[in-house]
């Protein structure tokens, strides 16, 4: 740390080491107590997550029974039977399920809000305020309200027990919520490089491309990460419109093993749910970089 | 040829707000013109006008003889240079300079080669490979100059392109855009430029002609010098020169022998004969008075009479080589500024704050503007 030299003749501070000791000292104060706080909140909403992790190495007797986090018998039999399930599939067969809708899904969200954004951001179309009220009631509305007349649209175009019902909805920007995110980043974005690019010969959808989608780059990866969390963790959706077991995704084949057995084996169920969080925590991580880089990094200074 | 001719250009703004009242400007090819006035004038609104950011409500836009009114940006043959440098942030410099012709599908090898002679004329090569964010600001107008001389337009247009610069960068690089603009005339290219700032150092210096505007109106379209010596009316006597034109209300009165006398208060002054013989035509009452602060001296035994004004020094001001003398005229309210040279000053003007003083007004530098129109009636 730099010496402060503090001029004890207008401070009115008569020794200056000693009017440090105590600036530190409260500063040393104040940070522990902070961090005590800090920590204390983050095990309190961390413990149910340890908690889950450790009973999924806990032999089933035991889970209920002790408080410990430790296991006292070490057991994997919940990673070994949970993956085997008590079907002819395997766990593994239900991570891909989730894959084939969750990947289409996300890419579908992205594209279709990215496009409907920049046109609600960047250009004058008739009746603009009407639409845009219209998109942010939409994020209002209770998705269950539309489950229903969903389920019976698509029963009518020959979809049900297929992945299309979930996320072919997702290729005409239906979730507001995304767009209006993305809105909101655009109009805080500079113009000046738009029209830079109009002035060197795009055209608009050039520019969506070659300009604005890199600069979006941080808002996008946010959607998709949301939307990927949101999806694998999806259980309605899924519970609506997938009615074979070939085709079940992670959070059906939890349930799964709820139902088929009659004494439930909780250390399965656990054991699965650990690992059905690990590709939302490790798409987290990868995106959690590009998160934290700048927004309007470079362009713009001043 | 790259002329540039406005007709009766006229913005209006859907809320109904009329930014640009018709204005007719033309810049000859190969002109350096720069566009100055206060901030809200419009000026900016007429350059995006022109390339075409902005659309327009009225009157044409002619480029190289071509309307260009429905065309647009990037067929206009304009270059632009924002106040933001507004390069793309996610490209290297020799992507950012290159991207315009990669968008009119030139070859590869063309784009490698106009990018490296652009880059060696701003100095740029070390740097093509950097991103925008690496740059320094004015490395980062460089680069954007850079883009523009690229496309090889017919006009190049400037937003305010020096105003994110500090004090130094700016002298040197108002240098730079000069220079080059010479370069580009020489190698028989193109130059046609169109300037906006609200600087009138980057006006004065930089300009073949400077259109002076106020709040969508043009003022003034003038040759530097020109608009310094004989401004057309207040707006433009006010805005040019620093320190300020002093400018007072006076009386305007002519007698027999059709001599005008000018009173600010009970002193009075004289107008000399050329300068008698331009007000007679337009000739009123009710004028403001106003004289530059260089043709303000001392007034000593050579002085002729109806030229000498007294004054009481209220503050004098110490730039170095020459004083600011600010002093009121008794019974007015406004102070006037003199600028007289520290020797002079130090010779006879010391401590002399407080006191009364003779100042010697050159009437044949003058000028008189009708109160009213604001027009200047003495040119």
């Amino acid at each position: 740390m730099t010496k402060l030299f503090i001029d004890k003749s207008t401070t009115g501070v008569i020794d200056n080491d000693r009017f440090l000791r105590v600036q530190m000292r409260k500063q040393k104060i104040g940070a522990g107590i902070r961090y005590f706080v800090l920590l204390f909140c983050g095990l309190v909403m961390l413990y149910p997550l340890f908690w889950m992790f450790s009973a999924s190495f806990k032999p089933n007797h035991e889970i209920f029974s002790s408080l410990s986090l430790w296991p006292n018998e070490f057991s994997l039999d919940g990673f070994i039977n949970g993956w085997n399930t008590g079907t002819e599939y395997t766990f593994g067969r239900f991570f891909i399920n989730t894959l084939y809708y969750v990947v289409p899904k996300v890419i579908l969200t992205v594209i279709s809000s990215v496009i409907v954004a920049y046109g609600f951001a960047r250009f004058d179309i008739p009746f603009k305020k009407f639409w845009f009220v219209t998109l942010v009631a939409t994020i209002l509305l209770p998705t269950s309200v539309l489950l229903i007349p969903q389920y019976l649209m698509f029963r009518e175009m020959g979809m049900l027990d297929s992945y299309m019902p979930l996320y072919l909805p997702m290729a005409f920007a239906t979730q507001g919520f995304f767009v209006f995110m993305l809105i909101q980043f655009l109009r805080g974005l500079p113009t000046d490089m738009e029209e830079a690019a109009m002035i060197d010969g795009c055209n608009s959808f050039q520019l969506l491309w070659y300009i604005v989608v890199p600069m979006l780059k941080p808002a996008i990866i946010s959607v998709a990460l949301f939307q990927f969390m949101w999806s694998v963790n999806d259980f309605l959706g899924p519970l609506i419109y997938i009615s074979s077991v070939e085709k079940y995704p992670i959070a059906l084949a939890l349930k799964l093993s709820i139902d088929v057995t009659e004494g439930t084996q909780w250390n399965e169920i656990l054991a699965m749910a650990s690992i059905a969080i690990v590709p939302s925590i490790v798409v987290f991580l990868i995106a959690q970089n590009y998160f934290v880089e700048g927004i309007t990094s470079g362009g713009v200074k001043g | 040829m790259s002329k540039v001719v406005l007709e009766n250009l006229t913005k209006v703004y859907s809320n109904g707000f009329k930014a640009v009242h018709g204005i007719n400007l033309e810049i000859e090819d190969g002109e350096f013109l720069v566009v100055i006035g206060p901030s809200g004038c419009a000026k900016s609104t007429t350059l995006r006008m022109l390339a075409g950011l902005e659309s327009i409500s009225g009157g044409t836009i002619n480029i190289g003889g071509r309307t260009v009114n429905n065309l647009p940006p990037k067929d206009r043959g304009i270059a632009m240079v924002f106040q933001n440098y507004a390069l793309y942030p996610h490209m290297s410099v020799r992507e950012n300079l290159g991207f315009g012709l990669k968008l009119a599908k030139v070859s590869k090898e063309d784009i490698e080669k106009q990018v490296n002679e652009a880059a060696e004329l701003l100095e740029l090569t070390p740097l093509l490979d950097r991103l925008p964010r690496q740059l320094s600001g004015g490395q980062a107008q460089r680069v954007a100059v850079g883009r523009a001389i690229v496309k090889r337009p017919q006009v190049f247009l400037f937003d305010e392109p020096l105003s994110n610069l500090d004090a130094k960068l700016r002298a040197s690089m108002r240098v730079r855009i000069s220079d080059l603009h010479n370069t580009l005339k020489k190698t028989n290219r193109s130059a046609t430029s169109v300037y906006v700032t609200h600087d009138q150092t980057e006006a004065m210096t930089m300009g073949d002609r400077i259109c002076v505007m106020k709040d969508g109106h043009i003022m003034q379209v003038d040759t530097p010098a020109n608009l310094y010596k004989y401004p057309q009316n207040l707006f433009v006597a006010g805005f040019i020169g620093a320190p300020e034109m002093n400018m007072v209300d006076a009386d305007l009165s002519r007698n027999d022998q059709d001599d005008y006398h000018l009173s600010l208060n009970e002193q009075g002054l004289t107008l000399p004969a050329e300068k008698a013989q331009e007000v007679a035509n337009k000739f009123t009452s009710d004028v403001v008075f106003g004289i530059r602060p260089e043709f303000i001296k001392l007034a000593d035994e050579n002085s002729p009479q109806g030229e000498v004004v007294k004054g009481i020094v209220v503050r004098m001001e110490n730039m170095g080589a020459e004083f600011y003398v600010h002093f009121s005229v008794d019974g007015e309210k406004k102070e006037m500024c003199a600028r007289i040279p520290s020797d002079i000053v130090e010779a006879q003007l010391w401590n002399s704050k407080g006191k009364a003083q003779l100042f010697h007004f050159e009437m044949s530098n003058a000028h008189i503007f009708d109160k009213q129109t604001e027009e200047n009636i003495s040119l």
